[in-house]
């Protein structure tokens, strides 16, 4: 915690705008029932109402509050992103630290299907599945998170295929010690660095793959309030010179902008690069 | 036959292996359903009839190797099944798209890359100067940027407040040449400002990185100036990874498209696909997801191809 303190107090001024940030984004997800002034899907007014009064922000195209949306898909958008980078951790990393622990036929398989899923690109395999299994916020989850778990399988093996080699390793091995106990006690705590400065960086893709998705209408489906579905619905207000549907947009921007900073802090750290 | 001919032809043969396991992933894919397409796609509405209609149409009453077969030889002859939605070929629907997709990516290339490495070069050349620090500034952001957000935020500066440019990319066969260049500015634009911040971050890098080793100091010394310095002698010896970066951007280009399109109401083949995938028109979307796959792949192995014979050192990598 100590350690935590003093890291924070030396973190340079990118680095603390990520974070607070990144926080605030948190804090206004968490609360959004709280902070928003009306409920998500209500409808408050006519549809694309100018700026002032009761909406500081307007209405959208079907009369709901556009700040108490902005709100909510702080917690829909965010909080799907979320899950779906920690499912593609889960997935991608534990096979691939295994993968990289056993080595011989299990990783040449693994290795030849990952190569395979890598050569499509990932927005078009994911419209692919999406055709295929429906669009839904389900099944968008666990597509993406499948195909971004093959990025995070490539890194897992590698790290775990440097470590299993160092002398502790063989000891516990020699020890008698079994593949669980080898993953999670002697390889897992010296690739945790790399690993969360990799979530970071996943978090990004994941969150601008699902915005692409959600503003293509493909992903997170009405009347649930989402960024890039808000852009979509409202972008005919910007013939008229009006700026809303820009600032779903911009949420979207300023939060890959924070994570992205801290991020490059946590890499510098991490290489040991202290200044 | 020379190292480099033979790995060329390597490559080249790895590179059809990945095309064709890539078509086996896309056409198979259908078959990972629980259950069965039709009946998804039929939902509510499923009734023996229907369903064994939509069964006949996709051929799924077929063994699956038997259709695979039918399908690539279908597609190798130009004959790309026919549409869900509407029944008409998918030849004839993609066809126009598939040249306005392709010369929408030409001509941000076209734009992009000049631009990007000329940049990179500058940025190179007056590093940690103000001009370098405000070039890394604003491609940082601009990577950081979703697709959309820059469109929107073009459409709102050049068309709604300045009046320049129209806000829609509507093309048509007929569309004279010049005319068809002036309604694809703004998508230009936006796929220009997504894929140069990549460009030009790893040309500066790759030459800041030659610019430590000896024979650039020599150069140095000798007394040239810096501009010749870079481009007779940091250049060159940098170009290895700049081609692969602007090969794999090209790359991107090709995907890129697709939300860009989109926002622009441009007649492409990505604005097909998405269609295509809200209707769950399955057969058009596996045509088009194999294209820009197939144009993946094949940009990739170029990228791979072109950097080993940039710098022959890399034929004796290990």
């Amino acid at each position: 915690m100590a350690d935590l303190a003093t890291a924070l107090r030396s973190a340079p001024p990118s680095a603390w705008f990520g974070i607070s940030v990144s926080a605030l984004y948190v804090f206004v997800a968490l609360g959004a029932p709280v902070v928003a002034p009306f409920g998500e899907t209500q409808v408050v007014g006519p549809a694309f109402a100018p700026w002032g009064g009761a909406s500081p922000l307007g209405t959208d195209n079907l009369g709901r509050d556009m700040a108490t949306r902005l709100i909510y898909g702080a917690r829909n958008t965010v909080g799907i992103a979320v899950v779906t980078t920690v499912l593609a951790f889960l997935i991608g990393g534990g096979i691939g630290l295994i993968s990289g622990t056993v080595r011989g036929w299990v990783d040449q398989v693994l290795g030849r299907i990952v190569d395979v899923m890598m050569a499509i690109p990932s927005l078009i395999f994911s419209l692919l599945l999406l055709a295929i299994f429906g669009t839904s916020v389900v099944s968008m989850i666990t597509i993406i998170a499948l195909i971004e778990a093959t990025r995070i399988f490539r890194l897992a093996r590698a790290l775990a295929l440097g470590i299993a080699v160092l002398d502790y390793v063989e000891a516990a091995k020699l020890r008698g010690e079994g593949l669980i106990w080898l993953i999670t006690r002697e390889i897992l705590p010296n690739a945790t660095a790399p690993l969360i400065a990799e979530f970071g960086l996943r978090f990004c893709f994941v969150f601008l793959f699902i915005s692409a998705l959600s503003f293509l209408g493909l992903g997170i489906q009405p009347p649930t309030a989402d960024w890039g579905s808000m852009v979509r619905d409202n972008a005919a207000l910007i013939s008229y010179g009006d700026i809303t549907p820009l600032l779903p947009a911009g949420a979207i921007a300023l939060l890959t902008v924070a994570v992205n900073f801290v991020v490059d802090w946590l890499l510098h750290r991490s290489s040991g690069l202290k200044d | 036959m020379s190292p480099l001919a033979s790995m060329i032809v390597k490559r080249i043969g790895l590179g059809f292996v990945t095309l064709a396991v890539v078509s086996a992933v896309v056409f198979f894919a259908v078959y990972l359903l629980p259950g069965d397409l039709a009946e998804e796609i039929l939902g509510q509405a499923a009734t023996p009839e229907t369903v064994a209609n939509i069964r006949r149409e996709l051929g799924l009453d077929r063994p699956p190797i038997e259709r695979y077969v039918d399908w690539i030889t279908g597609l190798l002859s130009g004959d790309f099944g026919r549409s869900l939605a509407n029944g008409r070929p998918i030849a004839e629907l993609a066809g126009m798209r598939l040249v306005n997709t392709l010369y929408l990516a030409g001509f941000a290339a076209a734009v992009s890359i000049p631009l990007s490495l000329t940049l990179g070069i500058v940025a190179a050349l007056y590093r940690e100067k103000l001009i370098d620090r405000s070039i890394n500034v604003a491609a940082l952001t601009a990577i950081s940027l979703p697709e959309f957000f820059i469109a929107y935020i073009l459409i709102f500066a050049l068309t709604v407040k300045a009046g320049w440019l129209p806000s829609l990319a509507t093309v048509s066969a007929d569309t004279p040449l010049g005319e068809r260049m002036f309604r694809s500015i703004l998508p230009v634009l936006t796929l220009t400002l997504a894929v140069a911040a990549h460009v030009m971050r790893l040309t500066r890098a790759a030459i800041v990185n030659l610019l430590a080793s000896p024979y650039i100091e020599m150069a140095r010394l000798k007394g040239l100036k810096p501009w010749r310095v870079i481009l007779r002698h940091a250049l060159p010896n940098a170009l290895a990874p700049i081609i692969n970066v602007v090969v794999l951007n090209l790359a991107y280009l090709i995907v890129g498209v697709v939300v860009v399109e989109v926002v622009f109401a441009y007649p492409g083949l990505g604005q097909l696909m998405v269609d295509s995938v809200g209707k769950r028109d399955v057969p058009v979307v596996q045509a088009t997801c194999l294209f820009f796959a197939s144009t993946y792949i094949m940009l990739n192995l170029v990228a791979d191809v072109a950097t080993i014979a940039a710098d022959p050192r890399l034929l004796h990598r290990r």
